[in-house]
């Protein structure tokens, strides 16, 4: 597979591929790393958001 | 019969679509839906409830990102649902993910701003997420599913 990286498009068989994630109440999240010698030349992160934003509203009463 | 004291979920619909105005402006010269962004803001910024627009402050930088961010599609026009003679929910999710193509982005950010480019880049709403870099990637953000619950903005009555 080609990886688009700092050094241009290079072939996955000559990097080095880290992987992590993280999942909580607000994203679960997964990340790809590709390493040439030593230097990260590829991060790429996906992360899937949970948590929405709400606000509530009130109709007040008269008593 | 009886009458129940409440804030109708049609209203709540119809301030997701600018149906009401008490006030004197925005003027809408348009009934088309208005264009949306998504700007990324750095770890250090203090994006939050209290911004009222889009700004360039604190805003991430690199290589393929272009200030302002990128578009937001808001495919699916704004749901107000009924949960009880009392409550109701109006919702509305973007259309799709946002991503942020072949960019570096080398300090760490941890925050979209949505915002509204066609109404003076006011401000809609903040999602942090952890704080991330991204080098010669992709960076997406994935959107919840677009549910009374789970959709990513919500006016609900209490």
């Amino acid at each position: 597979m080609i990886v688009n990286t700092t050094k241009g498009e290079m072939d996955d068989s000559l990097l080095e591929k880290r992987e992590g994630s993280l999942d909580n109440d607000n994203e679960s999240t997964t990340w790809v790393e590709y390493w040439l010698a030593g230097e990260l030349v590829h991060r790429s992160v996906h992360v899937a958001l949970k948590k929405n934003v709400s606000s509530a509203v009130e109709a007040a009463s008269f008593n | 019969m009886a009458n129940t004291q409440a804030m109708t979920t049609s209203f709540m619909g119809e301030l997701m679509t600018a149906t009401h105005n008490f006030g004197t402006a925005p003027v809408r010269a348009t009934g088309a839906t208005d264009s949306f962004k998504g700007a990324l803001y750095l770890a250090s910024a203090t994006v939050n409830a209290s911004t009222t627009a889009y700004s360039s402050t604190n805003e991430v930088t690199g290589t393929n990102y272009t200030a302002g961010g990128v578009a937001v599609t808001f495919g699916t026009p704004p749901t107000a649902t009924n949960t009880s003679t009392t409550a109701g929910v109006a919702f509305v999710t973007p259309s799709a993910s946002i991503t942020y193509t072949n960019v570096t982005l080398t300090t760490a950010f941890d925050a979209v701003l949505i915002y509204n480019s066609t109404q003076s880049n006011k401000a809609v709403s903040v999602h942090t997420f952890g704080s991330q870099t991204v080098t010669a990637g992709t960076f997406t953000l994935t959107m919840p599913a677009n549910t009374t619950s789970t959709a990513l903005i919500r006016l609900a009555t209490t």
